[in-house]
């Protein structure tokens, strides 16, 4: 019973973790000149962040930033830039924000740094506490007149 | 000491609540907006543009904000915030202390000239950017938002929200003094 509910919930979460990121709100259908630059325009609004609705990227966003970011996209796409130029061009606008990767500089070290910290002092606090518990599992060992006392109380009979 | 072990989770708690809590009154204060986004033109030029004034159509470009330190406000008439901006700036304009601009984001011309007709026009120049162009070139992500520019077109501060005198008064007003002051001595 238990473990039937457990799984429910588990599948309940994964649902709606994953059905939420894949959720598009995106209703214009642009007219690209390949099916390559159609995937590229996926790919951009899937990384590129919306500046005002902050936790949405640009698929998923209703915002009227997020529309003409979209848009803009697009034109940049069919004016031929690169990748890497559409990027560039939004972080020149919006800063690192607007990458749901940003650069690796000294503002962004933290988060990108934090988790590995976060890791190492977990398996610290992790390595102390396994070694104390070694200590405590070592077998102790009686001396004599310990050893005679538990006889006794082996030995006596039981009531 | 291993009973000293035992207060460690409590002591974690109480500094985390303090930690919430300030970061909490912060807020609730306005001092401090989790969801304000540094700008990335800070330090920048003023982004080039060619858009016609709101009321007399002329083309205007960045050159119209060289020579004095200004403000350039993001609004729209379909903006509620803006509405409640618009009597600060009004007196703001009267007083004389720096350049009042405006730039009509996204918005009809002709709604935006009645409003200003209706409420006041504390705007030197309005700036008309229908399509939000310019607006995409200053990392505009609504309105209003106001940048502050220095005499020789760079671009100070941006700051997304409402003005009113304690905002000016805590954000502006000591950022506009410097860089008059700097301004003179050069």
């Amino acid at each position: 019973m238990n473990a039937i509910v457990k799984s429910l919930a588990l599948s309940l979460c994964l649902t709606l973790t994953f059905g939420a990121i894949s959720a598009h709100a995106v209703v214009e259908t642009y007219q690209f000149r390949s099916e390559a630059d159609q995937r590229r325009y996926r790919a951009l609004i899937e990384e590129l962040r919306c500046p005002k609705c902050q936790n949405q990227n640009l698929a998923g966003s209703d915002a009227p930033i997020a529309q003409d970011l979209r848009r803009e996209v697009y034109r940049l796409i069919n004016s031929g830039s690169s990748d890497q130029e559409i990027l560039q061009y939004m972080l020149e606008r919006y800063g690192d924000f607007v990458l749901y990767r940003p650069r690796f500089t000294l503002e962004t070290l933290a988060l990108w740094l934090g988790p590995v910290v976060l890791v190492l002092i977990g398996m610290g606090i992790w390595w102390r506490l396994s070694r104390t518990t070694r200590e405590t599992d070592a077998p102790a060992s009686l001396n004599d007149e310990e050893r005679r006392a538990l006889n006794k109380v082996l030995e006596s009979p039981g009531e | 000491m291993a009973r000293l072990k035992l207060f460690i989770p409590l002591i974690i708690f109480i500094a985390l609540a303090l930690l919430f809590f300030a970061v909490e009154t912060r807020v609730s204060e306005g001092e401090y907006d989790p969801k304000e986004l540094p700008s990335a033109l800070i330090g920048k030029a003023f982004p080039a543009f060619q858009l016609p004034d709101l009321q007399t159509q002329q083309i205007l470009d960045e050159s119209l904000l060289r020579g004095q330190v200004s403000i350039v406000n993001v609004w729209a008439t379909w903006c509620p915030t803006c509405l409640y901006e618009h009597p600060f700036l009004v007196a703001l304009a009267g007083r004389n202390e720096v350049g009042v601009y405006g730039i009509n984001y996204k918005d009809d011309p002709e709604k935006a000239r009645r409003w200003l007709a209706e409420k006041g026009n504390p705007f030197a120049a309005n700036i008309v950017d229908e399509a939000g162009s310019l607006g995409l070139d200053l990392g505009v992500t609504g309105a209003p938002e106001t940048f502050v520019v220095d005499r020789q077109g760079v671009v100070h501060m941006r700051y997304q929200g409402g003005l009113d005198e304690a905002v000016w008064q805590a954000k502006f007003a000591p950022l506009i003094a410097r860089l008059q002051a700097e301004q003179v001595q050069q």
